[in-house]
């Protein structure tokens, strides 16, 4: 299956709804996806990752560079996720450290540092 | 790259499957789909299939990232050979390099993601390479317990086995389902 991405907003964030596969071939969809959203002044983003059927390393090093833009803008990312074999990769490569990571979107959305 | 003549054991054939792709990132999820395929026919357990369908995701995107930087007209092998209480997968690139620095941490803060892009694998740094190559390798050793990467003077091999899992008499599973206990 093939990377899908829609977005909406939810009170001052910007909701990024991912289904599919993300891997090295489909990872730059998303990455444009981001960078569009950053420069349109969206610094407030939740990715929702509920609907990922795989993901692997390219599609961490997209995420991570979504996480270094909104940051330059004093911004968040924040990943929606659980998954178990999704999650297990983060855990791995110890990005748990480094993205908030939460169970639903509504708590992604209200959730603030 | 050369084809590699079928392993035997002994008067034996080796069931072996070997592909090999032109290095686009296309070809990446077709070759994780034929490595579950030929590894469910070898008796991988299901509940593995993910992990060899990420960890063989993650071999050849790394093989087709520098192949794009580098060799772009090589192909990238990757095999599949069935042993008596195994399934190995090897993944063979054509990028002579070192091994790159053992330390994830450090890795992901390297990442830069100008280098994921169709067209823009040849202009990312080294660094960024390297850091990209140390983060896959750290997927590849959480999930699979047999690994080893070999970097040798024509470029390097990934080489990864699971188990198999072996029927008794009575054709009920009594392989170990180990493969599915990454450190967490």
């Amino acid at each position: 299956m093939d990377l899908s991405l829609s977005t909406r907003s939810e009170a001052d964030r910007t909701v990024v709804v991912v289904g599919g596969e993300i891997d090295v071939y489909t990872a730059p969809k998303l990455r444009e996806q981001l960078i569009d959203l950053v420069s349109a002044g969206n610094y407030h983003i939740v990715v929702d990752m509920e609907n990922v059927e795989f993901l692997d390393s390219t599609g961490l090093g997209v995420l991570v560079g979504g996480l270094k833009r909104v940051r330059a803008h004093d911004g968040s990312l924040r990943l929606v996720c659980t998954q178990e074999r999704i999650l297990k990769i983060f855990r791995i490569t110890g990005l748990t450290k480094v993205f908030p990571i939460h169970s639903s979107v509504d708590e992604a959305v209200a959730a603030t540092d | 790259m050369r084809p590699s003549p079928p392993p035997t054991d002994g008067d034996a054939v080796v069931p072996t499957v070997t592909v090999s792709f032109t290095p686009l990132p296309a070809h990446v999820r077709t070759a994780r789909f034929i490595a579950a395929s030929v590894a469910r026919r070898a008796g991988v357990p299901e509940t593995v299939l993910d992990e060899v369908r990420l960890a063989v995701s993650e071999a050849c995107s790394l093989a087709v990232r520098l192949h794009r930087a580098k060799a772009p007209d090589t192909p990238v092998e990757l095999r599949m050979v069935e042993e008596d209480k195994r399934f190995r997968v090897e993944v063979a690139d054509a990028v002579p390099r070192e091994r790159p620095v053992d330390d994830v941490e450090l890795a992901v803060e390297l990442v830069d993601d100008e280098g994921i892009g169709n067209n823009h694998s040849a202009g990312s740094s080294s660094a960024d390479q390297q850091a990209r190559e140390r983060i896959g390798l750290a997927v590849i050793n959480g999930l699979v317990d047999d690994v080893e990467v070999d970097y040798l003077a024509g470029g390097t091999v990934v080489a990864m086995a699971w188990p198999l899992e072996l029927a008794d008499q009575d054709g009920a599973p009594s392989g170990p389902a180990s493969g599915s206990s990454a450190s967490s």
